[in-house]
Parts: structure tokens; C-alpha cells; sequence
């Protein structure tokens, strides 16, 4: 659906350059949501901008629906642009205009005609649940439902794609949670493609079905989201898995649980998830784990777990024991301070 | 004393109605003109911005360096200076309408600066968004632009109408009369000071009036 090819993106101030985007290459699938996540800085919010060429690449390519946008005249471009809805993070709303008209205006100027105008905006206010604030001002309206109107703006011109550039940065955890469950419902019962950008780990977690990981303007690691949950390979990867799952174990239990075995860490992904791993080992082997941390979460499609566990036990019970885990399809890590180790 | 008022008006009622529809007409007049010339100047000055819609570094120096030498000239010289222009577009340099193209020349100017400090108060985003949506520039401009900074352009256009009542004053240097003129001529010249108090007077009103005027209509159009 969207294209992205060997993108690179040269901002020119006064005395030094700064390529905001290195040779990044990306390839969304229709009926997908992609998650493009990095720290500030990253160059995700230049990235998304590329996608409906508000921002022009210095050199590469983009493409949308199979036609290279780059090459396209304005008013060629305009047009491919009434098919991709795109959404921020300042909600970006008329203040003078009446939730009813930010709806409205943009579909008559863009041709379409007045009686589908009045239906396109009741059907997509409902979508969105704000049928009542219809004549409301923007300024009367919280930040959730300032966003669920630029939503309906943008689905109102019944686009393939949707692209999110931080749109719930702005907004408390609750109502992100409620705006990231309507993008959901959007994605499968619209159909709608959508490519959003965040800092946030628990955007991605909630809804992506991809991800990409993005640092100085290169994208370090890219792939469906359950397998960079389980096993991070770049250190901003690890650090955005770290924040929602925090499994550090303080210092001094692992210094005084060092000699008498191992500490390690699992991952349950899908199908392990629900098997009592743990329970098994003890049974079978000579090991005595010990939980020291411990998380589950929800991903979009499959529970994801992890635990930080001590493995009581000879060497060769413990070794057992954990070829066991593995075989159970458990992911198994050392743990090291600070970090973690792969064991093999 | 009520007698030495109605005594006033009789003698001076039909100068001062006379001098007031003057003022009007060429407060109104040069006022829609220069709207009409200024808007789309302001327009096109924000616009040819850096970073702008319509870039264009050259055209954006020149318009600046036009509008600041216009707006350096007091009113008083360029009434005089443009004389020969004046002759050329009105065929006349004398009466009403021959002051209305210096009041032209002087007002749509301003009113192009401050068009431009209201339209880039215009959150970027807006703009930003409507973009993305493929709407055309020229739409974006009306209905983005335009729309957002209606109450800031309003206030801007109040204060440049009482720029305009001041400038008229002048007018009546090539007879185009006016209360300025009336106060002047009557009340300075031939020292009649209850002229010039009853003008004065007026002037403050009308002032007062319009000033309050936009401040209701920029007050309502703003809805944040």
C-alpha cells in the first residue's frame, strides 16, 4: 500500500546539514497497522510526512499504490492525497468552525457533493461517537473528542490509509486507550491501512500489527510486533520493551543468589504463554525456580509474558531444565546486571 | 444657553452635516479600495514568506521594501508628492476625488502589514492538515487562512480606519473638506474655538463608535 524506498532526508540550516532520514526503506501492507516507534529526534514524524509528501525526500521514493508520488504534478498529488486521511497530534482543527463544519468544508472543497456531504458527516460522527456535539466549538471540546473529529475529518473522505503522526502524544492514558481502540475498530471493520508514528511502547503493544524501530534516522529493527517483544536485537529496541515490561531485579538479591545457581529470564510467546513451564520444570528436574520479576501483557493478537526467574540447582539439572523451557517454546536470556545476556 | 445652542446650529448644522459626509465618503471609499488592495497584498506578502506556500524570496523583499517606503512617507507629502499620479487615475487632484488615491496609497500598505501580523497568527497545523487532505492553495487561503484570522483582521482593519479619519484631516489642504478641514479652516484660522470643539467632539465619537464597533464583531468571531 505504502512504499518507501531507500528515503534519505537533508535538512539544510544555516551551517550544518542534518540528515533527518538515512536510506530508510519500509514497506506497509494493505490492511495493516504499521508502527514506526523511536525517541525524539528519530526522524519518525519526517517519515510519516513522507508518506503524503508534505515533507518532499531529498532523494528515493515513494510510493503509493503502486505510483511513485515523487514524480507526480501538484494537482495529481492533491488527488492521491484525498485518499490517505491523516491525523496529529495538536488535532489541528478549525477554531473558528463548528465540529459539524471542520467535518463539512473540507469535503466541499473537495468536490463532493452537498447531500452525500450532510450523510458523510452524520455516519462518520457516529463512528467516532460524537453525534451530539455537532454544533460544538472546538474550544468546548477535550482533547479525546478533539481528536475523535480529526478523525472523522479524516475518514469522512473515505481514504485507504490512515496516518498518525503522535496522535494520542497529547492525550491522557485513559483516553489514549479509547482513541487507540477506535483506530483499531477503524482497521478491521473500514479496511483502513494505517501507519502511525509514537514514543510510546503501549501504542504499539495495544494495536500494531508491525513495527519498526527507528534511531538517528535509520530504522535499526523492523518486524511483527510479537517478535520484537520476545527478543529485541538493537539496545533502543531492548529500552522500548524495557518500559513497559520493567523486570530489573534490584542488585543486591542478584549478587546474593549468584553462587547458588542461575538467574534467567523467559519469554512465554503465544501458545507457551499458556502452559505452567515453571510447574513442569520443578516436577521433572532437580531446580527450584524462584519467580524474582514478572509481567503479562496483551498484544494486539497474543498474550505476551516474561519472567525473571532464579533456578535453584546443580549445573547440569539446571542446563536440563532449561533445554526443557526451550523445548516448550519458551524463549530463555541469561540475565546480566544492566542487561541481558543470551544463553545457549 | 439653549437659545446660543440652537443659534449654533443654525449657523454651522448644514457645514458640519456637510463636512461629516465628507469624512465619510472618503473614509469609505479610500477604506474599500485599500481593503481591496491590502488584503491580497497582506496575503501575498505572508504567503511569498519563508517556508510559505508560495516561497519566493524576491518577491517577498520587494513587497517589504515597497510597503516600508510607502509607510515612511507622512501623509501630508505624499498628499503633494503623488500629485501628478493623483491627476493621472482620478483626472482630478482637487475635492473628494482627489484625495482618495493618496488616502489609497497610504492605507493599503498598513492594511497589508497588518493583514500579515493577523495571518501569521494562523496555526501552521491547520494549514498543515488541510494540505494532507489535497485541498488547493487557493482554497486553503479563503478557508483556512482568511476564516481563522477573521478577528484578528477585523481589529486590525478598526485600527487603520481611525488611521484613515486621522489622514483625512489632511485632505482639506486640495479642498476635499471634511470635519478635519472644518476644525481647521474655522475653528484654527478664524478663531472660532466652538467649531473646532463641536468637531473635535464628533471625531471623538466617531472614533470611540468604531473602535467599539470592532471590537463587538472581533469579539463574536472568535470562538476559542
Amino acid at each position: 500500500m505504502i512504499h518507501f524506498e531507500n528515503i534519505t532526508k537533508v535538512f539544510d540550516a544555516k551551517s550544518k546539514e542534518t540528515k533527518a532520514l538515512d536510506d530508510v526503506s519500509l514497506h506497509v501492507k494493505k490492511g495493516t497497522i504499521f508502527g514506526v516507534i523511536g525517541y525524539s529526534g528519530a526522524g519518525k514524524s519526517t517519515l510519516v510526512r513522507m508518506a503524503n509528501l508534505l515533507e518532499k525526500p531529498t532523494t528515493g521514493k515513494v510510493y503509493f499504490k503502486g505510483t511513485d508520488l515523487t514524480t507526480l504534478s501538484m494537482s495529481k498529488l492533491q488527488e492521491a492525497r484525498r485518499n490517505m486521511g491523516m491525523i496529529f497530534q495538536s488535532f489541528n482543527l478549525l477554531k473558528t468552525g463548528t465540529v459539524y463544519e471542520n467535518i463539512a468544508n473540507p469535503l466541499k472543497l473537495t468536490g463532493v457533493p452537498k447531500k452525500e456531504i450532510q450523510a458523510r458527516v452524520a455516519k462518520y460522527l457516529e463512528i467516532v461517537g460524537l453525534q451530539d456535539k455537532a454544533n460544538a466549538y472546538p474550544a468546548k471540546l477535550s482533547g479525546g473528542q478533539k481528536q475523535r473529529v480529526a478523525i472523522a475529518r479524516a475518514l469522512a473522505h473515505e481514504p485507504e490509509v490512515l496516518l498518525c503522526d503522535e496522535a494520542t502524544s497529547a492525550l491522557d492514558p485513559d483516553t489514549t486507550d479509547a482513541i487507540l481502540s477506535l483506530l483499531d475498530r477503524i482497521n478491521q471493520e473500514l479496511g483502513i491501512t494505517i501507519l502511525l508514528i509514537t514514543h510510546e511502547m503501549n501504542v504499539v503493544q495495544n494495536i500494531c500489527h508491525e513495527v519498526a524501530v527507528m534511531d538517528n534516522g535509520r530504522i535499526i529493527e523492523q518486524g511483527k510486533v510479537i517478535d520484537v517483544f520476545a527478543q529485541p536485537k538493537t539496545k533502543t529496541a531492548k529500552r522500548f520493551v524495557q518500559s513497559l515490561f520493567n523486570d530489573s531485579v534490584p542488585e543486591q538479591l542478584v549478587n546474593s543468589l549468584e553462587g547458588s545457581g542461575q538467574i534467567v529470564t523467559l519469554s512465554f510467546v503465544g501458545e507457551s504463554s499458556g502452559k505452567p513451564a515453571l510447574a513442569m520444570v520443578t516436577k521433572q528436574f532437580d531446580v527450584y525456580p524462584s519467580i524474582l520479576s514478572g509481567n503479562i501483557a496483551q498484544l494486539k493478537d497474543q498474550p505476551f509474558g516474561r519472567l525473571v526467574v532464579h533456578l535453584q540447582g546443580n549445573a547440569t539439572e539446571t542446563q536440563k531444565a532449561i533445554s526443557y523451557l526451550i523445548e516448550l517454546g519458551v524463549i530463555v536470556e541469561g540475565y546480566k546486571k544492566g542487561g541481558k545476556q543470551h544463553v545457549s | 444657553m439653549s437659545a446660543s445652542i440652537s443659534d449654533f446650529f443654525e449657523n454651522w448644522g448644514p457645514d458640519i452635516w456637510e463636512a461629516l459626509i465628507q469624512t465619510f465618503q472618503m473614509v469609505g471609499i479610500a477604506l474599500a479600495i485599500s481593503i481591496l488592495i491590502g488584503l491580497p497584498l497582506g496575503v501575498l506578502l505572508t504567503l511569498s514568506g519563508s517556508g510559505k506556500a508560495l516561497e519566493n524570496k524576491f518577491l517577498h523583499q520587494i513587497l517589504n521594501l515597497v510597503i516600508n517606503m510607502i509607510r515612511s512617507i507622512p501623509f501630508i507629502i505624499l498628499l503633494f508628492f503623488i500629485l501628478p499620479f493623483t491627476k493621472f487615475i482620478a483626472g482630478t487632484t482637487i475635492g473628494v476625488s482627489g484625495v482618495i488615491a493618496p488616502l489609497v496609497i497610504y492605507t493599503a500598505p498598513y492594511i497589508a502589514r497588518l493583514m500579515e501580523s493577523s495571518l501569521l497568527e494562523v496555526d501552521r497545523g491547520v494549514i498543515e492538515a488541510y494540505e494532507a487532505m489535497g485541498i488547493k492553495t487557493r482554497h486553503i487561503i479563503w478557508h483556512v487562512l482568511i476564516r481563522e484570522s477573521r478577528s484578528s483582521i477585523i481589529l486590525g482593519l478598526t485600527i487603520a480606519t481611525i488611521g484613515l479619519i486621522g489622514a483625512t484631516a489632511m485632505a482639506g489642504l486640495v479642498g476635499a473638506g471634511g470635519l478635519g478641514d472644518l476644525a481647521y479652516r474655522f475653528g484654527h484660522l478664524r478663531y472660532q474655538a466652538d467649531v473646532m470643539y463641536v468637531t473635535v467632539f464628533i471625531l471623538i465619537i466617531l472614533v470611540q463608535g468604531i473602535q467599539t464597533f470592532g471590537n463587538l464583531i472581533s469579539a463574536k468571531l472568535k470562538k476559542d
